[in-house]
C-alpha cells in the first residue's frame, strides 16, 4: 500500500469530525498554510468538550478554553467549515482521496441568518423537545442552536421535530417564519453535494458514551436518581439546564455516591478496556459536589484508581484530602429505598458489605467507539484493533493508520483525555501537512 | 496439590479483580459468612481443599449465579462453590439431609425418598401421553411430580398444554431427575450419571422437544445437556406463544392485583423475562404491578443450589423480605413460574403470618382458571 510518488499531491486536507481534536488538527494544519475542510455532523463545531463543565485536574473552565478555538476554527481563512454535514462517500484515487460530503439542510438560509434566536423564542414546540447538548436533561425548540456559543452561531431547524417538515404543516403559517426579521427560514432548502479532492484526511470521529441502561442491575433508565457522568456535567454547568445548581427532583443531594467503571473493563459488555478518563472526571466531579454542597456525603465506589497523567495523582490526593471517601469495591445493586437509592456493595479493603442510601448516584460511563465507525472505516479501508477503534498503524504509531494518507486523532483511536488528544491531533496535522507539502 | 493448581487453571482464580461485584449481588452475603470474592482469592493462594472443613458457609450458596452474571471478568464463582462443595462430599464434610438427597435422587431418582412408582402418581384422572407417542417431552420434575402443593402446577399445566392444542407426552414412572440440583450440591458424578440417563430416555422415545416446568430443569437441558436435535422450552415460553397465536382462548376475566417473582434460573441466567409477564398481562381485569426489584436484580428466593436440603443459620429470610414487598404493593397474589420459588414463598407467607393476605399461584395455576 506504500505510495512510492506524491508528485500529484493534492496540498489540501480533509478533517472529519469537529470536536476539540478536530478543530486542533484543521487549525494546525490551516496555520501551516494548507487549504483544510473540516466536516462536523452536528449544527456546531465543539464536540464532547463543550458539554463539560471543568477540566480535570486543574479545574479550567471547558467553555473558556474551547470557545476561543470554536471561533478561530470558523473564522480561519484557510479553513472550510462544513458543519450540519456528513461524508456520503469517501475512497483513494490514487495518492489522493475524493470525498462526497452531504450538507444537510438547515431550512436556515446562513447567510441570512443574524442568531438572534427569535425562530426558537416563537416555535409551538419550544420547550418541549429534549436537548441532546444537556443530554437532554434541557429543552429546545425545533428551531434551535445547541448551545449559546455555538459555532456557527446560525439556527438549525430540527428535521425530526419540526411539524412543517414532519407533517407539512405548523398552524397556519411556522411561527419561525413569522418571527424571523431576516427571512432566513428557507424551507425550500434540500440537501447539497459537495465534492472535494484532498490529498490527506483526518479522521477524529470522536466516540460514544456506553450506554448505562445495559447494566440494569444500576437502575439507570429508572430511577430519576442515577444518573451518568456526562449527565452530571451539565447538572453541574452553569450554562446547564439548572445553571449549575446541582439539583435532583429539585432538591440538593446530601449523600452523592459515585460508581466507577460502568461500561469499562468489563467483560459482560465485551468492554474489556480501561476508557482512561473516568477516574479522573469522576474525582473532579466528586470535588465539584464538596464544593458546591459542602454538607454532602461523598462516596466514590472503584476498582482500580488510574491517575497516571501530570498533575492526577496530586488531584486524587487532594480529593481525598476534601473529606471524599473512596470505597474499594464496585456496587452490583442499586435498589428504591423511598424516593432514594440504595448502593450495596462491598468495601474490599475493609471486606465489609454495606448499602449506602443515596439522594444521586452518578454512574462514571465509559468511552465507546463510535456506533457508525464503521461506514467510514469501510469506505476508507481502515482497519479497526479488537476493542472496535480505529486502528493506528503500529502500537508505537498511534497517528498513521493501514492507509497512507490517513491519520487518526482524539477518541475514535482509543479512549483518551482532552490533553492527549490535543497532542494527537497536532500530530495528525504535522504528518498530514508533510505529506501535501512533498510536492513544493 | 495437584487438585489446587486445577481449581487456579479451571476457575482463572489469576484473572479475579477482588472488585466484590460478585459479593454485592450475592443475595446471602450481607447475611452469611459466604464471601465470594475472599474465597476466589483464598484459593489462589492456598490449599482450600486442606482446611475445607472450616468453609461451611459455602452451603449458603443459592446458585442463584448472579455472582457469574455480573463479574467483570467474566469469571464463575458460583463454580468454584460447587468445585469446593464436591471436595467437602468427598471428605464427608456433609449433612445428613444432603446425603439422604443424593443417596434418594442415586437410588430413586428423585431427592425426595420417594418411590419411583409414584412419579406419576398427579396424574391420576388425567390421561396424559406416553413420552414414545409424541415427539414433544413434558418433562415434569421432582418438586411437581412429589410435593402435594406443586403437583397442582403439573396438572394445570397439562391442562393448558392441552387446551392449547399442544401434543406432548411424559415419561411417567420412567421420569428421573435432571440432576441440576445434584451437580449445584457438587455431585459432578452423580449429575453426569442421570444425564446420561435422561439423555439415553430422550433418544429412545426419539423426543425432539422438551418442555419444562421449572426453569432448574429447562437450564440443565438447554446449558448443561450438550442436547442435539432436541429444542428446549420453559412452559412460560410455549404457553406465551400459544397466547400471542390465539392458540389459547381466555375467557374469563380475574379481578386482581397480581406481581410476578422472576426466578433466578429463568431470569438471571436464561433471560427469559417478557413471555411470563406476557401470558399475566393476557388475562383482563388483572392489575399487574412489577416489584422494584425484578427482572436482572429480581432478588433470590434462596430456593436453589440445593439450599432445599441446607439447614442455614440465616437470619431473614429473602422470601420473606419478598412476599412482604408484595404485600405493601397491595398484590394479592405473587405469582412464579418456578416450583422452588412457590414452595420458598408459600414457606414465607406462612412464617410471616401474612396468610389470608397474599396467595403464590403459579403462571399456568392463573391461567388456567381464565381458560
Amino acid at each position: 500500500m506504500s505510495e512510492k510518488s506524491l508528485e500529484d499531491i493534492i496540498p489540501e486536507v480533509l478533517v472529519i469530525g469537529g470536536g476539540i481534536a478536530g478543530m486542533q488538527a484543521a487549525l494546525e494544519v490551516a496555520e501551516k498554510g494548507f487549504k483544510t475542510y473540516l466536516v462536523e455532523k452536528t449544527p456546531s463545531v465543539g464536540g464532547r468538550m463543550a458539554q463539560l463543565d471543568k477540566t480535570f485536574p486543574t479545574l479550567d473552565c471547558a467553555a473558556c478554553t474551547i470557545t476561543p478555538r470554536m471561533v478561530e476554527t470558523g473564522n480561519h481563512p484557510n479553513i472550510e467549515l462544513l458543519t450540519y454535514s456528513e461524508i456520503k462517500s469517501i475512497e483513494k484515487d490514487g495518492t489522493n482521496f475524493k470525498a462526497v460530503i452531504k450538507k444537510n439542510p438547515r431550512y436556515v438560509d446562513v447567510k441570512k441568518c443574524a442568531g438572534c434566536g427569535a425562530c426558537a423564542e416563537a416555535c409551538v414546540l419550544k420547550g418541549k423537545i429534549p436537548n441532546e447538548f444537556d443530554e437532554s436533561k434541557g429543552k429546545r425548540s425545533a428551531a434551535y442552536v445547541p448551545f449559546p456559543q455555538a459555532v456557527p452561531l446560525k439556527y438549525t431547524i430540527d428535521p425530526q421535530r419540526c411539524l412543517t417538515v414532519t407533517k407539512g404543516k405548523c398552524g397556519k403559517s411556522p411561527k419561525c417564519k413569522e418571527a424571523c426579521k431576516a427571512g432566513a427560514i428557507d424551507f425550500g432548502q434540500k440537501e447539497e453535494m459537495l465534492e472535494v479532492k484532498v490529498g490527506a484526511v483526518i479522521v477524529a470521529t470522536g466516540y460514544d458514551l456506553f450506554d448505562a441502561k445495559q447494566k440494569p442491575e444500576l437502575g439507570y433508565g429508572k430511577y430519576d436518581n442515577v444518573i451518568t457522568g456526562l449527565e452530571f456535567e451539565r447538572l453541574v454547568s452553569s450554562s446547564g439546564p439548572t445553571k449549575g445548581d446541582i439539583l435532583i427532583n429539585g432538591k440538593k443531594p446530601k449523600s452523592v455516591v459515585f460508581v466507577q467503571c460502568v461500561g469499562s473493563r468489563d467483560h459482560t459488555v465485551n468492554n474489556e478496556y480501561c476508557s482512561r478518563v473516568c477516574c479522573m472526571y469522576t474525582a473532579k466531579q466528586a470535588h465539584l459536589v464538596r464544593d458546591k454542597i459542602p454538607d454532602a456525603k461523598v462516596t466514590i465506589c472503584y476498582i482500580d484508581i488510574r491517575a497516571f497523567g501530570k498533575g492526577f495523582e496530586e488531584f486524587y490526593e487532594r480529593v481525598q484530602k476534601e473529606g471524599v471517601v473512596y470505597r474499594r469495591g464496585l456496587p452490583s445493586e442499586i435498589y428504591k429505598k423511598d424516593d432514594k437509592v440504595v448502593v450495596k456493595a462491598e468495601d474490599t479493603l475493609a471486606g465489609e458489605i454495606y448499602e449506602e442510601e443515596a439522594d444521586l448516584v452518578v454512574l462514571a460511563t465509559g468511552i465507546m467507539p463510535r456506533k457508525d465507525s464503521k461506514a467510514l472505516s469501510e469506505m476508507l479501508g481502515l482497519e479497526h484493533t479488537p476493542d472496535k477503534f480505529y486502528a493506528e498503524k503500529d502500537p508505537q504509531d498511534i497517528i498513521n493508520t493501514n492507509v497512507d494518507g490517513v491519520y487518526l486523532a482524539g477518541c475514535c483511536q482509543g479512549p483518551k483525555d482532552i490533553p492527549d488528544a490535543v497532542a494527537q491531533a497536532s500530530g495528525a496535522a504535522a504528518l498530514a501537512a508533510k505529506r501535501i507539502a512533498k510536492k513544493k | 496439590m495437584e487438585e489446587k493448581k486445577d481449581l487456579k487453571k479451571e476457575y482463572e482464580l489469576s484473572v479475579c479483580l477482588q472488585c466484590g461485584k460478585c459479593v454485592a449481588g450475592c443475595p446471602v452475603s450481607s447475611k452469611s459468612k459466604l464471601n465470594t470474592r475472599k474465597l476466589m482469592r483464598e484459593t489462589l493462594l492456598h490449599d482450600v481443599s486442606k482446611y475445607i472443613e472450616e468453609k461451611s458457609e459455602i452451603w449458603e450458596c443459592t446458585s442463584c449465579n448472579t455472582c457469574a452474571e455480573r463479574c467483570p471478568r467474566g469469571l464463575e464463582p458460583s463454580k468454584l462453590i460447587r468445585a469446593l462443595r464436591g471436595y467437602m462430599i468427598e471428605e464427608g464434610h456433609i449433612a445428613k439431609s444432603v446425603i439422604d438427597a443424593l443417596e434418594s435422587a442415586y437410588k430413586y431418582g428423585n431427592p425426595f425418598n420417594m418411590p419411583k412408582q409414584k412419579r406419576a402418581d398427579w396424574t391420576e384422572g388425567m390421561p396424559v401421553k406416553k413420552a414414545s407417542e409424541s415427539e414433544t417431552l413434558y418433562y415434569v420434575g421432582c418438586v411437581p411430580s412429589y410435593d402435594n402443593r406443586v403437583k397442582n402446577v403439573a396438572k394445570s399445566l397439562t391442562g393448558c398444554l392441552t387446551k392449547s392444542g399442544t401434543d406432548f407426552g411424559i415419561l411417567g414412572t420412567e421420569e428421573v431427575c435432571c440432576g441440576s440440583e445434584i451437580r449445584r450440591l457438587g455431585e459432578e458424578g452423580l449429575f453426569e450419571e442421570l444425564s446420561e440417563g435422561l439423555k439415553s430416555a430422550l433418544k429412545e422415545n426419539n423426543i425432539k422437544r422438551i418442555i419444562t416446568t421449572s426453569p432448574h430443569c429447562y437450564n440443565a437441558f438447554k446449558n448443561e445437556y450438550n442436547l442435539e436435535g432436541v429444542e428446549v422450552f420453559h412452559y412460560t415460553q410455549i404457553i406465551a406463544k400459544a397466547i400471542k397465536e390465539e392458540k389459547l382462548k381466555i375467557t374469563k376475566e380475574m379481578k386482581k392485583r397480581i406481581t410476578y417473582h422472576d426466578p433466578c434460573f429463568l431470569g438471571k441466567q436464561n433471560k427469559i423475562f417478557d413471555e411470563p409477564r406476557e401470558i399475566i398481562k393476557s388475562i383482563p381485569g388483572i392489575d399487574f404491578v412489577e416489584f422494584d426489584r425484578s427482572r436482572e436484580k429480581s432478588l433470590c428466593c434462596e430456593g436453589g443450589g440445593g439450599r432445599m436440603w441446607i439447614e442455614t443459620e440465616s437470619t431473614t429470610r429473602l422470601s420473606e423480605t419478598r412476599v412482604k414487598d408484595a404485600v405493601s404493593m397491595g398484590a394479592e397474589i405473587i405469582a412464579v413460574s418456578c416450583p422452588f420459588c412457590m414452595l420458598t414463598l408459600e414457606d414465607a407467607v406462612k412464617t410471616a403470618d401474612l396468610e389470608g393476605k397474599i396467595q403464590v399461584k403459579d403462571i399456568s395455576e392463573i391461567l388456567i382458571e381464565s381458560l
